[in-house]
This record gives structure tokens, sequence and C-alpha cells, in this order.
């Protein structure tokens, strides 16, 4: 049925028409039936990666096939939102091995954006843990592949934005865990030589992440909140959590109405909550025993934030640049807060090594910044990605509306080689989004 | 010993999502369906979810002459049967193909007086059991444009509500349900009005629900028995004029 549809930024929004399949058998069919198209999971990758004007939804292709709660793997097919998984592997005393910090993607999601969390520098991105899966290429033949068997197909399937076909089954490994609680530690930094400090400092710990204040200047430029955490062992718990060490968090959800008018976003109430959210923690360090979800998804418990951008919608710009590249962190941050274009949550994390074929992640600082629709926004994000270019750095696909393919080309080094394998495997741009047109990642 | 439920149309939007809410709440599940192979992922995620037994049963409702021994060879009998069974063509396409006016009377209708009559029979020898049918609304009155398949949803009302009559005296539960609009496979090319509009959870909820609590009839959403209330009141001498 065709209806308007847009991702989790709101922008862009397109016409789109939209099928759904339920068994393996129906999406072939599809296939055969419809010209190109993208599959689509929960529409939660930010820009226009899962746009086309034919899109297949993968939601209700979401079953387990297999647990193996002995040895901590599982198998399921791609519509699988991770939300589900958790309230079944977490009883059972295992953990996602990489998430996002929203719960609320499918895992075919988590492979074609090759997602990354707060341990990537202990245990990279979400691909490091796919151990086999299937893609179901233009033809409607299923192609199995891991980093041993077809791994050409494995490795642009990672990153590779659900253009070398269709995602169907996924075999990945787990992370066992104790409890279902995290031990948090909260350090503050006045500004950005002490929060890169303490990331070197505290860089033992399994997860972490830095919410940053980017309009602030002087002194207390780049102030910052490091959040630390590893899962709790059973004997970190309070007595009367030590009954039920791996409870699941209740599910409880406040909804997020209505767009809120693009107005209500400015520096000035930016700044106010900024000045909140850094001194609500009176001390500089705080150390605590949460539950996951606080932890890892503090912003699902507001369905529809992205409303709170208003009905032009934002854009998530999120880059990462080499560790010698400091300098280019101080330019960019300089640059947005001289414009007055703050974002609410800025997040700041370092990655650990990591040289996959199309994946976003590798060694260095990245950081994340939400900025509301505006006139003026594309021309600015324009000239930064000039400096993130500069200081050899590179985009995140999966949050990105608005890039030309010259930065995407730079960015990537590997860029060639994946185009060699999408014309192998999705010869005639069957699989095609909105996103491949514009990044000029169409065979030709 | 936990209750199996045997879900005659597993493969559909809302026979899954009846297994699933059955499942979650420690039922075995019977899953039964056409091509049955499809759904061995089905079987396995409610087995690994909700640590119940399953298992997937090959059913055809238009191959009459396969339904008893269908149902003599399932392995265990189970306390609850619930069909889900429905299909639904253009109305146009149907009225201009017999075949396809078949299919919509067979698949809705005379299929499942078939095996209903096999399982009514069963659970009336043993004096217990529930059987479940999930019919329409648009079983309540025929309309120009999807009178075939509402007159045999009506067939299916009026069968339920006499196999309710008679098994009632065998202490066997019948449930009526008759859902409205549902986002489902069937409807996925009808552009239906939200706030009309079930989700198949709803469906299953409204199922859960009517047999724990022994209902006889039963909407899905509760204002859909008010808008067929007026429906079913118009004055046919007006009714007819109108494109419904």
């Amino acid at each position: 049925m065709k209806k308007d549809i847009g991702n989790w930024g709101n922008y862009p929004v397109i016409e789109s028409d939209e099928s759904a399949f339920t068994f393996t058998g129906e999406f072939q069919n599809y296939i055969k039936q419809t010209g190109a198209f993208i599959p689509r999971g929960n529409g939660r990758c930010y820009g226009d990666a899962s746009l086309a004007i034919n899109t297949i939804s993968t939601l209700k292709y979401n079953r387990i096939i297999s647990f193996d709660t002995e040895n901590g793997i599982l198998e399921c097919e791609a519509g699988l939102t991770l939300d589900k998984i958790l309230r079944v592997i977490v009883p059972k005393g295992w953990f996602l091995p990489v998430t996002p910090g929203t719960k609320f993607i499918t895992v075919g999601g988590a492979v074609a954006s090759d997602v990354h969390g707060k341990n990537h520098h202990i245990d990279g991105a979400f691909s490091a843990h796919v151990l086999e899966m299937d893609v179901i290429n233009a033809q409607g033949e299923i192609i199995t592949c891991s980093p041993e068997i077809n791994n050409d197909l494995f490795w642009a399937t990672c990153g590779g934005m659900g253009l070398t076909g269709m995602i169907s089954r996924i075999k990945f490994d787990l992370k066992k865990v104790e409890t279902s609680y995290i031990k948090q530690k909260q350090v503050k930094a006045r500004n950005l030589d002490e929060i890169i400090r303490l990331f070197d400092e505290y860089k033992h710990y399994t997860y972490s992440v830095a919410w940053i204040d980017c309009l602030k200047k002087g002194s207390q430029f780049g102030r910052s909140i490091l959040i630390l955490g590893e899962h709790a062992k059973t004997e970190d718990l309070s007595n009367h959590k030590q009954n039920v060490p791996l409870k699941l968090p209740k599910e409880k959800k406040i909804n997020f109405p209505f767009n809120l008018p693009s107005f209500v976003l400015n520096k000035w109430t930016i700044r106010i909550f900024n000045f909140f959210y850094y001194h609500k923690n009176f001390k500089k360090e705080i150390n605590n025993v949460v539950s996951y979800e606080p932890f890892f998804y503090p912003l699902d418990a507001i369905l529809h934030w992205n409303r709170g951008y208003g009905k032009k919608g934002f854009i998530q710009y999120q880059f990462v640049l080499p560790l010698e590249s400091k300098q280019g962190l101080v330019e960019i941050l300089n640059r947005i807060s001289n414009k007055g274009l703050g974002s609410f949550l800025a997040v700041l994390k370092v990655f650990g090594k990591q040289d996959n074929l199309i994946s976003f992640p590798m060694e260095g600082f990245t950081l994340a910044m939400d900025f509301p629709v505006r006139k003026g926004l594309f021309e600015f994000l324009d000239e930064l990605d000039q400096i993130v270019l500069q200081y050899g750095g590179r985009l995140y696909m999966s949050k990105d509306a608005r890039m030309k393919p010259e930065v995407l080309q730079s960015g990537y080094p590997h860029l060639p080689e994946f185009k060699r394998i999408l014309e192998k495997y999705n010869p005639e741009n069957k699989f095609r989004s909105l996103q491949s047109e514009r990044l000029d990642l169409l065979v030709k | 010993m936990s209750q199996t439920v045997l879900i005659l149309g597993a493969a559909s939007d809302i026979g899954i999502a009846i297994a699933e809410k059955f499942a979650a709440n420690a039922f075995d599940i019977q899953l039964a369906a056409r091509k049955s192979d499809r759904l061995s992922s089905l079987q396995s995620d409610l087995k690994i979810k909700y640590n119940i037994n399953c298992t997937i049963h090959e059913f055809d409702a238009t191959d009459f002459s396969s339904h008893l021994t269908f149902w003599n060879i399932l392995p265990v009998k189970p306390a609850i049967t619930i069909s889900v069974i429905g299909y639904m063509n253009d109305n146009e396409k149907v009225i201009k193909s017999q075949e396809e006016t078949l299919k919509t009377i067979n698949s809705n209708y005379t299929g499942l007086v078939s095996i209903l009559n096999i399982i009514g029979e069963d659970y009336a020898k043993q004096q217990s059991g529930v059987i479940a049918g999930i019919s329409s609304v648009a079983g309540l009155r025929g309309r120009q444009s999807n009178y075939i398949y509402g007159s045999a949803k009506a067939g299916f009302i009026a069968y339920l509500s006499g196999l309710r009559n008679r098994l009632f005296h065998h202490k066997v539960h019948v449930l009526t349900v008759l859902p409205g609009f549902v986002y489902t496979k069937m409807t996925e090319d009808l552009n239906l009005p939200k706030l009309l509009t079930a989700q198949p959870v709803d469906v299953a909820d409204t199922v859960y629900k009517g047999i724990l609590k022994k209902k006889n009839k039963i909407y899905v959403k509760w204002f859909w028995r008010w808008i067929m209330m007026i429906i079913t009141n118009i004055p046919e001498f007006i009714f007819k004029r109108k494109k419904l």
C-alpha cells in the first residue's frame, strides 16, 4: 500500500509502496513481481538508507530459529528487534554482544549498518559477532555467507546498507552475564582535554561513552560527562536484587504525542538543558548500579522522541576522526559553538581498531549530534564534511541523509571493491534505495 | 499437564498472533496450515520463547477428504480448537470466476463445517472441549462490495450458532468471533480507516478472553457491535440503493 514514510530523523519523507512478508517464499515471490526496492526494518536509521519507491518490511519476518543457551549462540530471522531478543536471552544469562543506543532496531538492520555500541573499543562492531548469515539475492536464491564462506558477500553485507541483497537469517554470538544490571560510573570532565584523557585512563572499562556540551566556549570548551559501565556481578547487587539477578526491566513507556514546533529548540533552550544536564551530577564522580535499560537505552523510555525536533525533521551528524586528529575535533566543535547550532545530545566515544570493507567504525574519536533541519544547515554540514575529510575521517551512512558522493568516496578507501562486489551480487540494482542513488552506489 | 490448542490457519497473521498469545500463557500449540513446512521457524520461536510444546500439521480446508485423517492422526487431541481460516479476493474477480467463488465459499464455510463437524462430535463424546471460530462482521449483512465472502462468513456464523446450541448440552463451549477491519495480509491492499482497524494481536487478546470467560459471541473492538447494529437495521429499500 502506498504511504508516506520517513526514518527516525523524519527527513526525508517520501511516498513508498510498502509491502510485507511473513515467510521466505513470499519474499521470493515479491522479488519476481517487483522492480527495484529496498528491504526495511524498524526505520531507525536516521536518513534515507531504507527509503525507496518500493519497500518491503521485514518486521513480520521475526522468529527465533535456535538459541544455544549453553554456548550463547542465537539464530533468527532478520526482522526480529533487539528488544524482543533481550526479553528472551537476559533471563537465561546472556546479553547482546553489541548494542546501539536504541533496542528498537532489527537484527537485519544491525548487520546492514554494522552497528557499534559503547563497547566498540573492546568488542568491535556487530559484524565481529556474526557467525553466519543468509542473503537472498536478486534471483531469489538464498546464499549462506560467513567470514569463511562467500566472504566477499559477507563483508559487503556488513555495513552494506542492504545493497547486496536481503539479509534473511543471522546467527551470532552472545555475551555471558551474571546479572541484568550494570555497575555504572560517571565522571565529570571540565573540558575537551580532560575528557580525552579520561577516555584513555578508563579504556579498560567495557562500556564507555561521553555526553558533551558543544555550545560551551572558553576554558569549559568541551565539558562532558563520561559514562562507564561493566556488567554487574551478583555480589555487586543489593540483597533484594540478588533474589532475581537476571530480572527484566518493566516495559513502561512514555509517548511523545506530537511534533514540537521547530522554534522550541534553539541555542538558548539547549544551553539551559546542557547547564542542568552537566550540573545534575554534583560530585565529580558517581558510582551506582542500574538496570541495563537506562544505561543502554535512556531515550527508548520516550517513544517518538524524534518528534521533539518538529515536523521538518532533523539530521544526525556522526563522523569519526583518527586518534591523532584531535585538532579536527576541536575545529568542528568550534564551528558548531560559533554557529550556535547546539545539539541536545552530543555523544563522544573512542572507537577501537576496525578496518572492514564498508563499515563505519575505525580507530579514533566519533561524535554524533542532532541538528533540526533548517535553512543553511546543509551548507554548514558541507563545511564540516570538508574538515572531517581533511583530517582523514568519514561519516556514518546510517545517520546520513545529505552527504555528497565525493564525501563517501574520500572517506571509505575500500569503496571501489565494495562496488565490484555489488556488481557481482546486485548487477541490475534490484536492491536500490534513495541513499544508494544519492551516493552514486548504483552499478552501471 | 498443560492444555493443547489447535490453530487451523496458523500461517495467517491472526493465526500467528493467537499462537503467540496462547503460548505466552503456557498452552501447548498445534499449528495447522497449508504448506506447513514454512511454519518451522514459528515453531522453534514459540518453543524457545515460551518453553512449550509446539507441533506442525498439514491442513487444507478445501481438501475435504483429508479432514478425517487429519483429525485421527493428531498425536494429542487438543482441548481447544480455533479456526482462523479465511480467504478474501476482490469481489469483482470472484463473481466472474466460478473457481474463485467456490474457493471463497469452501475456505470460509464448507471446509470449516467439514472439519468442525468431526471435531465437534469428538468433543461431544468426551463431554469437553472448546471451539472458537473467527468469522467476520461482513457476515452480518451482504454488501455489493464483498457479498460472496460475506455470505460464506454469514453461513459460518449460523453454523457456529447451531453448533453452540447442540454442543452446549455436551459441556462443549463454542465461541463466535466477529472482527471488523484488521491489518493483515488479506487487507494489505485496502485503505482501511485507522481508528476502526484492529491489529492481529487485538484479535488474539479478544479470542483469549472470550475463551476464558466462556463468551458466546464477541466483537473485536467494542464499537463494531454498534456499527453493525446500525448497518443491520437500515431498511432494505434504503440499503439496496446505497453503494456499500
